[in-house]
């Protein structure tokens, strides 16, 4: 069972009053408990089932303007005790930053709104079981498919937030996830992909069937991959990936990385950085959201954030210190973005799809290529070649290159938007990029 | 040494006697005790940004049978948790019925002291040295605009307690120096990266000022990018250097050659052992056994020796990397690669030290016989899809070359091949293998590692070059 809020706010009082009979003049303490519960199968039979209790917390104590942290699984007093002594011990010693303090006081969250975050619903091992069984058995019909996998994890949290300034806040949270990979083989050759379903409430999760069915129709589909000569080409990324550009764009616009200098989008605050078409929104407050808080991780009040209207980027992610460091005030993006999108785009998929003779459709990108200071983007690539709209055949080990500067003045957006992940992105056309292959 | 049954309601004899009751009726499994104490300290930006401390502790209760994988993990040591996870474990499993095998090779071998790097060396040295990485970078011209260094500093004490009252311990100290710094000159922004580690204690590795040789290498790497012109795109030869770079190694086939793999017959490797694989003069290993480096380890978390496995010799694929569960579906041996992240995660089959053994040829050779390709010194990260066999790396050092002479140092580009095929490509292997300064962490199913590569140069005759100029 999960610890209630009582629980967890004793142990938050403690640390706070402990911490300042030691010495420190500021504490910040979040107290963590969470139970996951997890099965997973593969080829229709069990393969592991896994149960997690675990509790977590973090500690921050300031002596003025010197900071020092803890981080503990163990939440006896006597070892607390300890490590609040320890971290005090790391205060005194620690140099002294005029920008480490707590939030202002009348930027913390004050009033609590239920967004429905959390489904006290029980789904026991054995219905997951049923649930697997269902995924793979569809997952499995096309003989083309010789190995599946799938998981589903259930996870229930709750959590406490305080600080010495007297806010405290937390509230109980609940997850539930499934997924399948399946893995196609033609001619000895073999292709995997996947379908992954993450909702806050069991009742809205994805039907076993469904899942089982795209991840096997996406893995068959990639079969028999070409490589491509390499060439200057439109790239349209699949809605699987095409939030990753909005990931880079909260990356770059991190109070830190404009603070400290080291982002492509430092001084282009109020300039065009997309094109007039395109609004970006994070929304906090959204019921049932998978980002969705109340608060940020430092207590901060969050609310919706217009980041990009009409081309033009409005907003950064400011936390606290990094704040102080701009002389702006904390927008509640300490943890960075909550529930962020693309609003949706003009075009259908079919006609974004039709707005050229010949496109390359990105399903996947593996690595690591974005560059943040630079702006510099080269990723490894699969997907499709579309011709006259229809997509034609599987591409593979390609690279596609270019530069976040450029890449964002020149995305099309299609209407096709879902809130399915914490960030969300409809379909994107990017209209030239280089794309390396033979 | 921890005694994790201290101030608890539980001795060793009870825990022993839950584990054996538990497992009477499986396969295989253990109750893993885990104590880890970390600490970071960063500073950026000209500042000490943070100063943490970590203390966790817990356990880690797995049962096999069969296939299957029953686990159950918290951090409450105590005879009602630990009989809750039993229920569990039991309740997974009542419808199996196993032998256990109580067999696990014993050593007396050790490859690295019982210390802990975070006691040795004072908060405040620490902080002082960081300020001298500070002072030492920034000292170098206007042209510093970013520097961030940080140490991390690790202990891991961990006890496994097998059937019928094995136990077997093991304490893993570990440490790594990173130093970060970006320079700007005519509006132009560039990162260089180089850090250190290993299991030793930090002065080890920073002593006798031997922590400006990681800031000049760092400086070096950034101003070299200074100068970069964007990356070719295309397919052309690769001339990778010594040492890091053998992530390529580590990506391309390493993955692939993790027993889990093979025996869900999910890799592209799963029917190719005893066939040739790569091109004659390749040997690749797969070491626990080196002294002091970042991938070793005297036990693995299963409680396995670690060893030197030979995963292809001279290009035939000999041996997958195994854990004690695929061993056993396999009809094959651990060869003690059972890895963990901590008692929250399942053991997996990892890598500890991927290494290409050396050749017999030159760099100078290998940069001389291509006419028109790139020259990698350093990578950033890599990634694979082990299924299809496509991997990626990122180069963050990189020339080009042109009529057997470097050239310009071009722009980070990724450079995609494909892992069975990759090592057949492979023309010449050069007579310099390298280590890496210590620094790798490898991800897999969500689960962190510490481990090796190492190298010696090598030509490759054709590979896909993600620059952005056609």
């Amino acid at each position: 069972m999960i610890k209630d809020q009582e629980f967890l706010r004793d142990i938050a009082s403690y640390c706070i009053e402990n911490s300042k009979k030691h010495g420190a003049t500021d504490v910040g303490v979040k107290v963590i408990h969470s139970v996951s519960e997890n099965v997973s199968f593969r080829n229709k039979k069990l393969d592991e089932s896994n149960r997690a209790d675990s509790f977590a917390i973090n500690l921050t104590t300031y002596i003025e303007k010197k900071k020092s942290s803890i981080n503990s699984s163990d939440l006896s007093k006597s070892n607390l005790e300890k490590l609040i002594e320890r971290c005090i011990d790391a205060t005194k010693i620690t140099p002294s930053d005029e920008n480490n303090s707590l939030p202002d006081k009348d930027l913390m969250s004050k009033e609590m709104i239920d967004l429905n975050l959390y489904d006290e619903t029980h789904y026991p091992n054995d219905k997951k079981i049923e649930f697997l069984k269902n995924v793979e058995e569809t997952a499995s019909t096309d003989e083309k498919i010789v190995n599946t996998e799938a998981g589903f994890t259930e996870n229930k949290n709750n959590f406490v937030l305080a600080n010495s300034n007297g806010f405290l806040g937390g509230y109980k949270t609940s997850n539930f996830s499934s997924s399948c990979v399946a893995v196609s083989r033609i001619n000895g050759a073999m292709e995997r992909d996947y379908e992954f379903g993450s909702t806050r409430f069991l009742q809205d999760m994805m039907k076993p069937e469904e899942i089982g069915k795209i991840a096997a129709n996406k893995a068959i589909k990639k079969l028999g991959p070409k490589k491509i000569k390499s060439e200057k080409i439109g790239v349209i990324f699949d809605k699987r990936i095409s939030k990753g550009i909005l990931s880079t764009l909260a990356s770059a616009i991190s109070a830190s990385a404009i603070a400290r200098g080291t982002s492509f989008l430092k001084d282009q605050i109020n300039s065009e950085v997309f094109p007039n078409s395109i609004n970006i929104i994070d929304d906090p407050k959204i019921e049932k959201g998978l980002g969705s808080q109340n608060f940020d991780s430092e207590g901060v009040e969050t609310n919706s954030l217009k980041l990009v209207e009409n081309g033009i980027l409005k907003n950064y992610l400011i936390d606290t210190y990094y704040g102080k460091k701009l002389n702006l005030k904390s927008n509640g993006r300490s943890g960075g973005t909550t529930n962020l999108y693309f609003e949706n785009g003009t075009l259908s998929f079919k006609d974004l799809l039709n707005s050229e003779k010949k496109f390359l459709y990105i399903t996947e990108t593996i690595g690591h290529g974005g560059n943040i200071i630079t702006g510099d983007y080269s990723v490894g690539a699969s997907g499709f070649m579309v011709e006259d709209g229809e997509l034609t055949y599987p591409v593979s080990e390609i690279t596609i290159a270019g530069n976040f500067k450029e890449m964002f003045k020149n995305i099309n957006l299609a209407n096709d938007l879902e809130m399915k992940y914490t960030t969300n992105a409809p379909t994107l056309l990017i209209n030239q990029m280089t794309v390396a292959g033979k | 040494m921890s005694n994790f049954f201290k101030e608890t309601d539980i001795d060793t004899s009870q825990a022993e006697a839950i584990v054996t009751e538990t497992l009477k009726n499986c396969d295989d499994g253990e109750l893993y005790l885990e104590n880890h104490k970390s600490e970071s300290i960063v500073l950026d930006d000209n500042k000490i940004k943070s100063s943490t401390y970590n203390s966790d502790q817990g356990y880690g209760f797995r049962a096999v049978t069969g296939e299957v994988v029953a686990y159950s993990h918290s951090n409450d040591i105590s005879k009602e948790s630990l009989r809750k996870s039993s229920d569990n474990l039991k309740d997974t499993l009542k419808s199996k019925k196993g032998t256990y095998n109580h067999e696990i090779p014993k050593t007396n071998s050790k490859y690295y002291e019982n210390i802990n790097p975070i006691e040795s060396k004072t908060f405040d040295s620490k902080i002082d040295l960081l300020n001298n990485v500070n002072n030492y970078l920034r000292s170098k011209g206007s042209i510093v605009n970013q520097v961030t260094a940080n140490f991390l500093g690790e202990h891991k004490s961990i006890e496994i307690i097998r059937s019928d009252n094995q136990v077997l311990k093991d304490d893993r100290p570990l440490v790594r120096f990173n130093v970060s710094v970006v320079l700007e000159k005519d509006g132009k922004k560039e990162t260089g990266v180089y850090g250190v580690g290993g299991r030793q204690s930090y002065d080890d590795y920073l002593k006798d000022g031997s922590w400006k040789d990681v800031c000049d290498e760092a400086f070096r790497i950034a101003n070299v990018n200074l100068e970069s012109k964007p990356a070719p795109a295309g397919e052309m030869k690769v001339v990778l250097g010594p040492g890091w770079p053998a992530i390529l190694i580590h990506e391309a086939i390493g993955h692939g050659l993790e027993g889990d793999f093979n025996r869900k017959k999910t890799s592209a490797f799963h029917n190719l052992m005893g066939q040739q694989v790569a091109s004659e003069g390749v040997t690749i290993v797969d070491d626990g056994t080196l002294h002091q480096r970042r991938g070793s380890l005297t036990i693995d978390d299963e409680g396995t020796p670690t060893e030197n496995t030979v995963l292809i010799e001279n290009g035939i694929l000999k041996n997958y990397m195994q854990d004690r569960l695929n061993a056993r579906l396999m009809g094959t041996k651990s060869t003690g690669s059972g890895r963990r992240e901590s008692y929250k995660h399942v053991v997996l089959p990892r890598m500890r030290n991927t290494m290409m053994l050396s050749g017999k040829y030159s760099q100078d050779e290998m940069i001389s016989s291509v006419d028109k390709g790139i020259f990698a010194v350093s990578f950033g990260g890599g990634q694979v899809d082990i299924t299809s066999g496509k991997f990626v790396f990122n180069c963050t050092e990189a020339y080009e070359i042109n009529n057997g002479k470097i050239g310009s140092p071009i722009k980070g580009a990724t450079l995609i091949g494909d892992g069975p095929s990759i090592l057949k490509e492979v023309s010449l292997v050069g007579n310099d293998m390298k280590l890496d300064p210590g620094i790798g962490t490898c991800g897999k199913a969500g689960q962190g590692v510490p481990v090796g590569v190492a190298q010696p140069s090598i030509l490759i005759n054709k590979m896909t070059v993600g620059g952005t100029k056609l």
